[in-house]
């Protein structure tokens, strides 16, 4: 179903808000993975402001859908949106990366709405594939997304995790790889080539498509026909730019890991801020 | 099921007949395996419950992940295959997917010490216990006989936790009687216990049996002794170590596991702490594996009743 215009300007809003939260977030702590962060917040943003099927008050609900962030460093923009969407009080974002506060550097399950512990690559799909398991098992119709990162796919589990999910036709497993191209060394293609990438997942007998990662409407359009589709388990190759929003992180290797100065974090949000409305420069002028 | 004392029955059998029974009265069992039923002798279970049992292929790491990912989602769930392979080759994924996460899983290794024998290193675990014992938050077992086998797989599926149980693979002296209770944390006495006790001897799994029989050697000699079943490693019941150790001011640790770390390094760091006595530790020495049959590796090694005796002896000199 096509999205209308103002949903479609309210997700990228919201993307913005998310994006500005997460430079904030990293700021405040002196820590944080933003690239990567930066990169994968369209496809956030769309699972969480309009395809999941999950409630906030009931974080542990049987009947919800999973996300399972398999790139598990990436977390500032997933506890941003878990507090915006009312998971847990809004003000605990501010212990993020804190002494003692449950909101580490990684996944973490006391943190309520995150799925599984993950940090270690490899580990989450296969994670994803139980969950997706058990819903098959018990004949339940909910759905298990995973987001893995395209440095992460050197791990050899992540395709173990791919031959079970094809022998075992988990069709109701909806798999994102963040295509951002670059991991902490490097182009992925430099340390680890991973191309040809989507024939090699057709191979391992994925339903495979492809989409601009930072286009919401275009994932939202491509998630949606992939529901459609049975019998085979679903990649999504999101081609995204690594600091996607930041001019000066994107496509930079060095923005992998970040503190985020003061200046640097007023320049972020100027970056980010949303744009002026039109009606108000007709006033003014 | 059950068996009588005295009979001899492999716990990866026992193991197998408990599941199958599980699983009729509970839909949400499911075991999972990697090209491993086989050697679990899951054979019947995949026949009976073909929908309760789930495939990875030679794939222990995926396969670890999947069951947390099950279990996660309120699956209650059992991995079975060789313990080398699950406890090396899918380590990182029994600390993190399972132990970190909190996801109740059982990790059944079988076949583990040196039950492969003589196919060599690569398909012994002598390192387990030690790898597994230091993982926070998971519990860590090594039954010694049929009867408790199927105890504490009762056990762990009424009460859902992370969970690593190692067995052996051929037939064992059955020690308890059916229907006794066991729980984790709590040690048993299966010999001795009396007041003119002058050795201690605490074993896990395989060499709980010759250990009992070395204490009943050594009782005819007017030495008393007494036997520990230490099958609970993790939680380990240190009041039961540090109490043979005051009762008796010697203590031995035997078991089919290397030297470093096992049964005998958590008893050693328990006696050095609390109750310092003259402890000897029995096991596998850290040099090339002797390859053999296991009886073999257990004479070659005196992991036998008369071997434990003679330590016993020379320990009491």
């Amino acid at each position: 179903m096509p999205l209308s215009p103002s949903k479609l300007a309210q997700l990228e809003a919201k993307a913005r808000e998310v994006r500005r939260g997460a430079v904030t977030m990293t700021n405040r702590a002196q820590t944080g993975h933003i690239g990567g962060a930066l990169s994968e917040t369209d496809y956030l943003v769309a699972l969480y402001y309009h395809l999941l099927n999950m409630k906030p008050d009931n974080p542990r609900w049987q009947a919800r859908d999973r996300f399972v962030l398999s790139k598990g460093h990436c977390v500032e923009p997933l506890y941003w949106i878990l507090a915006d969407l009312g998971f847990f009080p809004r003000e605990e974002i501010l212990q993020f990366s804190k002494p003692g506060s449950h909101l580490i550097g990684h996944t973490n399950r006391e943190v309520p709405g995150i799925e599984m512990n993950t940090g270690a690559l490899g580990h989450g799909l296969s994670g994803a594939c139980g969950m997706a398991l058990a819903a098959k098992l018990a004949g339940e119709p909910w759905r298990t997304f995973c987001l893995v990162g395209d440095g992460e796919l050197a791990e050899g589990s992540i395709w173990e995790a791919a031959m079970f999910a094809s022998h075992h036709h988990l069709d109701n497993l909806f798999v994102a790889i963040d295509r951002n191209g670059l991991q902490i060394t490097g182009p992925t293609e430099e340390v680890m080539a991973q191309e040809p990438l989507a024939e090699r997942w057709r191979a391992f007998g994925f339903d495979v498509d492809e989409v601009d990662g930072n286009d919401i409407e275009a994932v939202i359009a491509a998630l949606e026909a992939s529901f459609e589709r049975q019998g085979k388990p679903h990649l999504l190759i999101l081609h995204t730019v690594k600091g996607k929003g930041v001019s000066f992180m994107e496509n930079q290797t060095s923005w992998h890991h970040g503190r985020i100065t003061a200046e640097e974090l007023e320049r972020a949000l100027a970056d980010l801020a949303d744009p002026a409305d039109p009606a108000d420069e007709e006033v003014a002028s | 099921m059950s068996e009588v004392v005295g009979q001899k029955k492999a716990l990866r059998k026992a193991l197998a007949e408990e599941l199958c029974l599980m699983a009729e009265e509970d839909p949400t069992l499911v075991v999972l395996t990697s090209d491993s039923r086989g050697s679990v002798t899951l054979g019947r279970f995949a026949q009976e419950h073909p929908e309760q049992l789930v495939e990875c292929g030679i794939a222990e790491q995926c396969e670890i992940g999947v069951a947390a990912g099950l279990a996660l989602s309120g699956r209650n769930v059992f991995v079975c295959a060789p313990a080398p392979f699950l406890a090396g080759r899918a380590y990182e994924q029994v600390k993190l997917d399972v132990a970190y996460n909190r996801a109740p899983v059982r990790v059944m290794g079988v076949s583990g010490g040196v039950s492969y024998g003589e196919l060599g290193t690569s398909h012994h675990s002598l390192e387990d216990v030690a790898a597994m014992r230091a993982i926070e938050g998971l519990m860590v077992l090594v039954p010694s006989d049929a009867t408790q086998l199927r105890a504490l797989v009762r056990w762990l599926s009424a009460h859902p936790c992370p969970a690593f149980v190692r067995t052996g693979r051929g037939d064992v002296e059955v020690l308890y009687e059916a229907g006794t209770y066991f729980e984790p944390g709590h040690a048993v006495t299966v010999f001795g216990r009396t007041q003119d006790d002058t050795l201690a001897i605490l074993a896990m799994g395989e060499m709980v049996a010759p250990a009992k029989h070395a204490a009943e050697l050594l009782a005819e000699q007017g030495v008393h002794a007494r036997v520990l079943d230490m099958f609970s490693i993790k939680p380990l019941d240190e009041e039961a170590v540090v109490e043979s150790a005051r009762a008796c001011g010697r203590v031995m640790t035997v078991e089919e596991h290397r030297l470093a770390g096992g049964l005998g390094g958590a008893v050693a760091e328990v006696l050095a702490e609390r109750c310092p006595v003259p402890l000897r530790r029995l096991g596998i020495p850290d040099e090339p594996t002797y390859e053999a049959e296991s009886p073999e590796v257990f004479e070659h090694y005196g992991l036998t009743a008369e071997g434990i005796l003679a330590h016993a002896l020379a320990m009491l000199e």
